[in-house]
């Protein structure tokens, strides 16, 4: 199978993946940057697991082809605490309120909500239901994930 | 195994030369929404992808006597834009309902109406906007209104080797309100049982045009011109509107079938409720617009 050799910014360090073609974004994250904070739940877009930031924009990953991504800035949820551990906002919102359970949501649902964040910092209620509507979480029932983001914002501010 | 080959072409021309020299070897990929998930769900591939996710020249909305959408548009694009939220309100009512943000966020308004499925949300609101669909091709260039695009389920009058460039509404448009109705089940992540689009134009109290679009109510999106006849320089009246959703639903209209997402009979009660409804809304922005 033929190989690519793809340029791009991750998490703001200058990378080159040689992967094969028709590797998606999200396995070459988790298989050759053996960055596994990005999850594969659906594979097909459905669920937000996968939820990555490219050139500032939520994405699913596991529909983003490798090719496209030459060039591109790629921030996922491993380059979102500071060199010294300390954590996001948003990180330390989800834990403070119980955003988390199994976790295997909450990349996801972080890097959506980062995205809202950086665009909109005063987001309602609405926009933050509409910000993680692509993001399932089978455990929190939702409502403690909304007032993470709500506590986030305020922190940011 | 899964394997193809990715090109990556920066404009249209070169674009066109590899769709010619693949030739049914070859599938354009847009944003990749439709094709990656039938690639993954079929574990089929064609030989050669040509994205043309860097025709960047291919990513506008603008109004110059007409209004004029590049194929490559996203729906986020689409959404953010108020040009399009106020003057082509179905358009941003179906453009901000598809899928997810991060599926806006890559996903193109050229796919949506070139995978043609029958529940595609920018398809309504298109119909009802008189919509014009550009394609560029080995023999040059050509366009069709969007009422002659879709042939049949997931099947459009564009050919192989063409792509398609640019959607165009008639300028005479602005003079139209319009609205969209998604209906599912759930508010988000969730194609539609069926899609209602009705745009109108008002004298006074009077329809004196007006547009119904179905989607998911046939094998293709459809006009519902016998409603439209019927509607057309009546009163903005209940029984009026009323009348209109009976025969949008009626098979003078279009063909209703049972499926998973909803039975046939449940279709035609939808129709019945939101063509009347949707009308409303349509006059009521349109009046808003006027007042401004
Ligand atoms: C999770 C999820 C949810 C979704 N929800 C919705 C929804 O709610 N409503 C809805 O309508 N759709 C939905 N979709 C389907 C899809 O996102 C849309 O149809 C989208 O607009 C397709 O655009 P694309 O750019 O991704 O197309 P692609 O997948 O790149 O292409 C789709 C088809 O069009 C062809 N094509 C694309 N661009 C051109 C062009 N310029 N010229 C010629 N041929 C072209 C391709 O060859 C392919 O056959 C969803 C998809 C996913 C994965
Ligand atoms: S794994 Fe990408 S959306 Fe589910
Ligand atoms: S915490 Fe388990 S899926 Fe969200």
């Amino acid at each position: 199978m033929k190989k690519v050799s793809i340029s791009f910014t991750l998490n703001g360090n200058s990378v080159t993946a040689e992967v094969p073609e028709t590797w998606t974004l999200l396995k070459t994250l988790r298989e050759y940057f053996e960055l596994t904070g990005a999850k594969e739940g659906c594979g097909v877009g459905e669920c937000g697991a996968c939820t990555v930031i490219m050139d500032g924009q939520a994405i699913n990953s596991c529909l983003c082809p490798i090719p496209e991504v030459e060039g591109r800035s790629v921030d996922t949820i491993e380059g979102l605490a500071g060199e010294d551990g300390t954590l996001h906002p948003l990180q330390d919102a989800f834990l403070k309120n119980n955003g988390v359970q199994c976790g295997y949501c909450t990349s996801g649902m972080i890097m959506s909500s980062k995205a809202l964040l950086d665009q909109k910092p005063d987001p309602t209620e609405e926009e933050i239901r509409t910000a993680i509507a692509g993001n399932f979480c089978r455990c929190t029932g939702y409502v403690q994930i909304v007032e993470s983001v709500e506590m986030a914002a305020k922190e940011l501010k | 195994m899964i394997d193809y080959d990715y090109l990556r072409p920066d404009n249209l021309e070169e674009a066109l030369r590899l769709l010619k020299e693949y030739g049914p070897k070859a599938a354009i990929i847009a944003g990749g929404t439709d094709v990656m998930v039938k690639i993954r769900n079929t574990r089929k591939a064609p030989e050669v992808l040509v994205s043309i996710r860097g025709l960047n020249d291919l990513r506008y909305i603008d109004k110059a006597g007409d209004y004029r959408i590049g194929a490559l548009t996203t729906h986020r694009m689409l959404e953010e834009s108020d040009l399009v939220k106020t003057e082509l309100s179905a358009l941003y009512d179906g453009a901000s309902k598809v899928g997810s943000v991060q599926v806006r966020n890559v996903a193109t308004i050229g796919g949506n109406i070139c995978n043609a499925a029958p529940s595609a949300d920018t398809a309504g609101p298109l119909l009802v906007l008189d919509a014009v669909v550009f394609m560029e091709g080995p023999d040059g260039k050509r366009s069709v209104p969007i009422t002659e695009f879709f042939t049949g389920t997931y099947r459009t009058v564009l050919k192989r080797e063409e792509v398609l460039t640019e959607i165009r509404i008639p300028g005479e448009m602005e003079e139209f309100g319009s609205a969209y109705w998604k209906h599912s089940r759930r508010k988000a992540m969730n194609l539609p049982i069926l899609g209602i689009a009705v745009s109108v134009k008002m004298d006074d109290q009077i329809i004196s045009d007006v547009r119904i679009g179905l989607t998911v109510a046939a094998p293709t999106p459809v006009r519902a011109y016998k409603a439209e006849d019927f509607l057309k320089g009546r009163p903005l009246s209940d029984e009026a509107l009323s009348e209109a959703g009976r025969i949008a639903a009626s098979t003078e209209c279009c063909s209703l079938r049972d499926s998973l997402r909803g039975e046939a009979w449940y279709r035609a009660e939808i129709i019945e409720t939101y063509v009347p409804r949707m009308a409303r809304l349509a006059a009521e922005r349109i009046s808003k617009r006027r007042s401004k």
